[in-house]
């Protein structure tokens, strides 16, 4: 004879065993994260003010600034998500609506996933090689844009073929059964259903980019940088004496530093006073990840609410 | 969207523009990072002093500097050491021409726990004891190296084996560079070896002199006997200057591609600007100064253009800062690689 009761119990006991653990875990986590942010926020916290954002590096800790790796991040960022992000959602797009399923898609499908999961070190020697010396790129924003790029592709990818791997095929079918093409089905109906997941793929990518450091190392971002990219229309002097109008692309050229680099600079400092800074700098570069996240959030919203199935 | 047109059209032309020129007068410094924090102030204070010129710093270590040096990458190495015989070969078959300046002592600082009574003074064939790979396992206590010293586990804290410091610490003490035992708490971050020695009271390290003068609260250095009858010399600028601080003080250099200094006025005006102001500014970053006639011999090399090293490739101990500057310069390797190549 079996016995419910008994057997009831045991599944609500395990039940509410699960649940407690699942509270600790989550405590863990939560805990961790806070004890991190607050420690860089005690230490970092009173360093930031307009001075920190507007000066340049300095050997002086207290006249110190994050100038020129707060915009190198952002021009990095820049040259990486208008890389990937046309790249990787026009791959995406072609595996899962235009290319046949057959053995080649599929060895194609299983090394993009895979590539997700190369560590970056390996794609910043790649681009060392690709981009430094065979394209002459040199150690610029542009090189440390594209190595970003070509690291987070995976990313963006894979998050594109899901999201449109989710509109429910009905639509697809509605679409051509009112004649539209295969490209006026992606551009009218599959791209703005599925951006709100191409965007969250797309900020998961670039807020990790944001925070790598070795890639760039490895093609030579640089540790100290006293000046900005030269923007358009600025008055420059080229290295035969030329003065001129910087074009509107010069910057890309640039040499220039990111912010982990310069914190971690700062990090192996000799004495104490460069740790607050380097805490400081922290704070700015979770501050600018949590921003580019919130726009996400707020245009997956801003999506979501226009689409009606 | 026409951003990216445009990002597209540069990547597709980029081959044929050249990156260099819209980035104004650059001059690219990379290596050492134990040079750093000097080249790093001559570099603010020399963009502060004249407008438009742009100065790069990397950190790739003295190896990865001069790696970008001999293949004409960079304008300026910084170097914790002189360039090796491999790295010489490597310049001549791209013809990179250089100027070997030194620019500042650093001085290997041995030190203790602040509350250690019995470590004053240590000479440097116990240091050898300590640090030999043979100790490895062996010698792990304080009475093992001088009965006089307690009965208490031996920490060890040093250089990580990337870095110049750790070459130099082991050959100046061991005899052999990279000659260590592996048995010990080892970081490239000095910061590191500071909080450990601070922390532990049987603890023993070594680090750059910087790091010492930064946490003299916290640290206590310990004087060295070189065992050549001059007595334990305690590690500060007065000792190291008068050359008594052995074998542990090391010239720090800057090596200027020459193709570079002869054709690109701004690198000819930033070494000038170095070689004036690196006695301030290295003390400033808690370097010791080279003498001041030391500079003005400097200043005489660099006004030759007067290419090549002074050490045929070879490392080398303890040598004065008079004989670094007096002696010839050679651009080849000569009697250094010979007897290998004979071999």
């Amino acid at each position: 004879m079996l016995d419910t009761a008994r057997m009831v119990r045991k599944a609500k006991l395990e039940d509410r065993v699960f649940a407690v653990v699942g509270v600790v875990c989550i405590c863990i986590v939560l805990g961790v994260l806070a004890a991190l942010l607050g420690r860089l926020a005690v230490q970092g916290l009173s360093r930031i003010d307009w001075a920190f954002l507007t000066s340049f590096p300095s050997r002086h800790a207290d006249k110190s600034g994050i100038l020129s790796p707060l915009v190198g991040s952002l021009l990095v960022m820049l040259v990486t998500s208008l890389t990937a992000i046309p790249l990787g959602v026009a791959a995406g797009i072609y595996l899962e609506e235009y290319a046949k399923k057959n053995r080649l898609t599929g060895l194609i499908e299983i090394n993009i996933t895979n590539l997700a999961g190369v560590p970056s070190i390996v794609y910043g020697l790649m681009a060392l090689g690709l981009f430094v010396y065979t394209f002459r790129f040199e150690r610029s924003v542009l090189s440390g844009g594209l190595t970003l790029a070509f690291l987070i592709l995976p990313i963006v990818i894979v998050a594109t073929r899901e999201s449109l791997r989710a509109i429910p095929q009905n639509m697809r079918e509605a679409a051509y059964a009112l004649g539209a093409t295969r490209w006026q089905v992606v551009r009218h109906h599959l791209l703005p259903y599925s951006a709100g997941g191409i965007s969250t793929g797309v900020i998961i990518g670039i807020s990790r980019a944001i925070g790598e450091t070795a890639p760039l190392v490895t093609i030579g971002a640089l540790t100290y940088i006293r000046f900005l990219p030269p923007y358009p229309g600025q008055i420059v002097e080229s290295a035969e004496g030329v003065i001129r109008h910087a074009g509107p692309l010069d910057w890309v050229w640039s040499p220039f530093t990111v912010l982990p680099i310069q914190m971690f600079n700062w990090v192996s400092r000799p004495g104490d006073r460069f740790l607050e800074n380097a805490a400081a700098t922290g704070v700015v570069l979770l501050a600018v990840t949590l921003t580019l996240n919130a726009g996400a959030i707020w245009f997956r919203a801003r999506m979501r609410r226009r689409i009606k199935w | 969207m026409a951003s990216m047109m445009g990002l597209a059209a540069s990547l597709v032309l980029g081959v044929g523009v050249s990156p260099a020129s819209g980035q104004g007068r650059l001059i690219r410094i990379d290596g050492s990072s134990t040079v750093y924090p000097v080249t790093e102030a001559v570099a603010e204070e020399f963009q502060d002093a004249n407008q438009g010129m742009r100065v790069t710093v990397g950190v790739s270590g003295t190896g990865g500097g001069f790696k970008k040096f001999c293949r004409g990458e960079i304008d300026i190495a910084n170097a914790s050491r002189p360039i090796m015989a491999e790295e010489m070969k490597a310049a001549k078959a791209n013809g990179v021409e250089y100027i070997e300046l030194p620019i500042c002592f650093d001085a290997l600082t041995v030190v203790v726990n602040k509350t250690n009574t019995w470590a004053e003074t240590i000479t440097v064939a116990e240091l050898k004891k300590m640090w030999e790979p043979g100790a490895q396992g062996k010698v792990t206590r304080w009475n093992q190296i001088n009965p006089r010293w307690p009965d208490a586990p031996l920490t060890l804290y040093g250089a990580g084996s990337d870095s110049g410091t750790f070459d130099y610490f082991t050959e100046a003490v061991c005899g052999k560079a990279k000659a260590s035992r592996g048995d010990y708490t080892a970081s490239e971050d000095d910061n590191v070896l500071v909080r450990g020695v601070d922390g532990d009271k049987n603890a023993i390290g070594y680090f750059g002199y910087a790091y010492f003068a930064e946490h003299k609260d916290k640290l206590k250095a310990v004087k060295i006997d070189d065992g050549k009858g001059g007595g334990a010399v305690e590690p500060n600028p007065e000792s190291v200057i008068k050359g008594k601080y052995n074998p542990l003080s090391r010239p720090l250099f800057i090596y200027v591609n020459k193709k570079a200094a002869e054709s690109r006025p701004e690198v000819k005006k930033f070494v000038e600007y170095y070689l004036e102001n690196a006695a301030s500014l290295a003390e400033e970053v808690k370097y010791v100064a080279l003498p001041q006639a030391a500079y003005k011999m400097a200043r005489e090399r660099w006004n030759k253009l007067d290419t090549g090293t002074v050490f045929g490739g070879k490392p080398e101990v303890g040598l004065t800062i008079e004989q670094l500057l007096t002696r010839e310069t050679v651009d080849a390797v000569k009697d250094a690689a010979k007897p290998e190549e004979k071999k």
